[in-house]
């Protein structure tokens, strides 16, 4: 289903990766979840485009954002800590596929 | 490779150095600087983050915390025409003149 | 790898908030570039002396002891939580924390005694500012940075924390407009303080979640 205006594609609980970019300017996806499969946790709602809004862009069309949440298990080859450890970071729809 | 500023899970052994330096002055005033610019849309925060990155790695690594702010708002009002390089570099001048 | 830390230069103004920093000091390379940065900018009518020391202001009038007073009514009050879950935005204004529209958003996260949450921002230093006052240094360096979001525990053991291993820590990397504020647990033997002495016992560690707040002195024997 396409994303009409302000519509959100994914809700919590969706699974998603990350997409892996080659972006050279301005972005907002550390490395460390990009490839990574998570899981929808909050869905934010639309906000301006921190990639266009770098360079005195308008920042439009806005994006949903999501918080996503990793395994840690999956994130770190050698993590030290129990399994169910998370890490969540904020991420736009845009750097996100249905997994 | 990640770029510089993308600093999540970088091997490291240290421990976090948890003393905390009295904030000078200038620090204060850059971090209003900034503030003041963004309120009258001059720099966005995007902007101050993207001038960040752009230092040189090496730089980055060694620069504190307000001494990269103060880069990247310079480098971005530059950028946008608000003031010239040349202007800036001369003011230093002056101010340090005067000072002597 | 290295992690520098630096100071930043160290000119000999210690800390002044005076508005005219020369005092014909010697001042450092970046200490000078500001002072010409902010002369050029009022020259130029560009913005005012007025609105930089208001700028100034507004940041130093916010503190720790600003946040610690959102979470001592949350702790008290389950309504007042459970908007400040909802819409923190909206729930912190109620007690007189207006943020400006074009401030970034609020999101309070819930300690529990399943969870722990510890906030950090791997690409810069986001932090809510607006709430609890500029963020230590130990938040900006590039080993917190590095470390919060691989090695949480370890982190939090530095700070003087042992998380079970039945309990999951979740790491929130401030990446976009979203700042995240961690309520923490209430401290067990705490049912007879009031909500100023709740508000005493948080700390800004515990809401940046590297550690819990203060247990209270145990009441003397009669």
């Amino acid at each position: 289903m396409a994303s009409s205006v302000g519509g959100a594609k994914f809700r919590r609980g969706d699974r998603v990766r990350v997409l892996s970019l080659d972006v050279k300017g301005h972005m907002r996806t550390p490395w460390y979840i990009q490839g990574k499969t998570g899981v929808i946790e909050r869905s934010h709602g639309p906000y301006l485009n921190p990639e266009s809004l770098a360079y005195g862009g308008s920042g439009l069309p806005a994006q949903p954002l999501y918080l996503v949440r990793f395994n840690q298990l999956e994130v770190w080859e050698g993590y030290t800590g129990p399994g169910d450890d998370r890490v969540l970071a904020d991420v736009f729809e845009h750097w996100l596929e249905p997994a | 490779m990640p770029r510089v500023h993308d600093r999540g899970g970088w091997p490291t052994d240290e421990p976090i150095d948890r003393s905390e330096h009295q904030i000078m002055d200038w620090e204060l005033r850059v971090s209003a600087i900034r503030q003041v610019l963004g309120q009258k849309g001059l720099l966005r925060s995007d902007e101050l983050r993207r001038g960040i990155e752009s230092i040189k790695p090496s730089r980055y690594e060694a620069l504190g915390y307000y001494e990269r702010w103060t880069e990247s708002i310079e480098s971005i009002i530059v950028e946008k025409g608000v003031l010239t390089r040349e202007e800036i570099d001369q003011k230093v001048a002056d101010l340090e003149a005067q000072s002597r | 790898m290295r992690n520098q830390h630096s100071h930043g230069d160290h000119s000999n103004e210690q800390g002044s908030s005076h508005p005219d920093a020369s005092q014909g000091a010697e001042l450092g390379h970046y200490a000078r570039r500001v002072q010409a940065l902010e002369a050029l900018l009022t020259e130029k009518g560009i913005c005012t002396q007025g609105e930089i020391q208001r700028a100034v202001e507004e940041t130093e009038a916010r503190s720790p002891a600003d946040g610690a007073r959102v979470v001592a009514r949350a702790w008290v009050d389950s309504e007042f939580k459970a908007r400040l879950l909802a819409d923190a935005k909206a729930a912190v204004a109620e007690l007189g924390y207006e943020a400006a529209a074009d401030l970034p958003d609020l999101v309070v996260v819930e300690n529990t005694d399943k969870q722990h949450h510890l906030v950090v921002c791997t690409l810069c230093s986001c932090y809510p500012t607006w709430l609890l006052g500029r963020p230590p240094d130990w938040y900006k360096s590039l080993t917190y940075r590095s470390r919060a979001v691989a090695d949480p525990r370890g982190v939090t053991r530095e700070f003087g924390l042992e998380l079970e291993p039945n309990v999951e820590v979740r790491v929130l990397d401030s990446t976009a407009d979203i700042r995240y504020l961690v309520l923490p647990r209430r401290p067990d033997g705490t049912e007879g303080l009031s909500e100023e002495e709740l508000a005493k016992l948080v700390t800004r560690d515990s809401m940046v979640g590297v550690s819990n707040p203060h247990v209270p002195e145990p009441a003397p024997a009669d």
